[in-house]
């Protein structure tokens, strides 16, 4: 599987990234920002950090940069899209997922371990779980308060595109959800880091799942 | 000329910043502040003759995000 990882100006997740997917047997490109046109890959990873430092809201910047534009073709094309942390909010603001992640319910920057429960296996990014299943990722962010309008929300529940929701909502998000796949599966996006879940030197391995699973489906793709 | 781009959590969006500056307005005493909201206020030097077709187009694609946050444009 071919993927390419996008650094934005304050990205500060984008190598953990490609360590991730290179540990599960991706072959990794890191592209800049100001790229127009994104290599011939399967998969794009949108990695956390503080893009233009979060300036007027996070992600609205890097959503118009000109890789982005790149990017929305590459998923208007089918292909796949892994946003976290930053890289959600920017999939939120490019329009590619539903919704917005406001600040935290709390005000306060959040850095800790969570424990999520995988909603849906039904996606390449979660078919190594089993729904109900429970796993622990690191969250830091500020604003991960994931919000969408009633009808957005129904029509996240009723097309079991709900990916991951918190054991324990840390942030106010609406029906504890910490990540939300697009319609047609390919595009997922979650405040949780999963790439800081995959070497015992990181506390936990839970996230190795993801990768793996990633990495099988696309292979065989 | 100049306009004023006002930017504010829509209605029915919990903004949790305006709740702490309210409560901590009633911390200090100042009695009866029943609500609070925070928004954001951009200013735009524009070239003259820009319209203000133009200018809702700048707020619907970038300075703010229709999903959760209303505009409102004051041309001045």
């Amino acid at each position: 599987m071919r993927a390419a990882v996008i650094v934005f100006p304050g990205s500060n997740c984008d190598r953990d990234m490609a360590v991730a997917l290179r540990d599960a047997g991706a072959d990794v490109q890191m592209v800049w920002h100001k790229d127009s046109d994104l290599p011939d890959v399967d998969l794009v990873a949108v990695p956390g950090g503080f893009s233009f430092g979060d300036y007027l809201r996070c992600g609205a910047i890097a959503a118009q940069s000109p890789i982005c534009k790149g990017l929305v073709a590459h998923v208007d094309r089918g292909g796949y899209a892994l946003g976290v942390c930053n890289g959600f909010q920017v999939l939120t603001e490019t329009g590619l997922l539903p919704g917005a992640l406001m600040r935290n319910a709390g005000l306060k920057f959040i850095c800790k371990t969570v424990g999520l429960t995988v909603a849906t296996a039904n996606s390449a990014f979660t078919e190594g779980y089993s729904a109900g299943d429970t796993v622990d990722f690191p969250v830091a962010h500020h604003d991960g308060n994931y919000t969408v309008d009633p009808d957005g929300l129904a029509r996240l529940q009723g097309e079991d595109r709900i990916a991951f929701t918190y054991a324990t909502n840390p942030n106010g998000s609406i029906a504890d959800i910490a990540g939300v796949l697009s319609e047609n599966r390919r595009v997922l996006g979650m405040m949780p880091h999963p790439e800081r879940a995959v070497d015992a030197g990181h506390g936990g391995t839970d996230g190795q799942a993801l990768f793996r699973g990633l990495l099988g489906q696309l292979t065989s793709a | 000329m100049k306009a004023k781009v006002h930017v504010m959590l829509k209605n029915g969006v919990l903004d949790p910043q305006g709740a702490a500056v309210q409560h901590s307005l009633g911390a200090l005493g100042f009695e009866g502040v029943a609500g609070v909201r925070m928004g954001k206020v951009i200013e735009l030097d524009l070239a003259d003759g820009t319209s203000e077709d133009t200018i809702a187009q700048m707020c619907e694609k970038l300075l703010a995000n229709t999903v959760i946050e209303s505009y409102r444009v004051e041309v001045l």
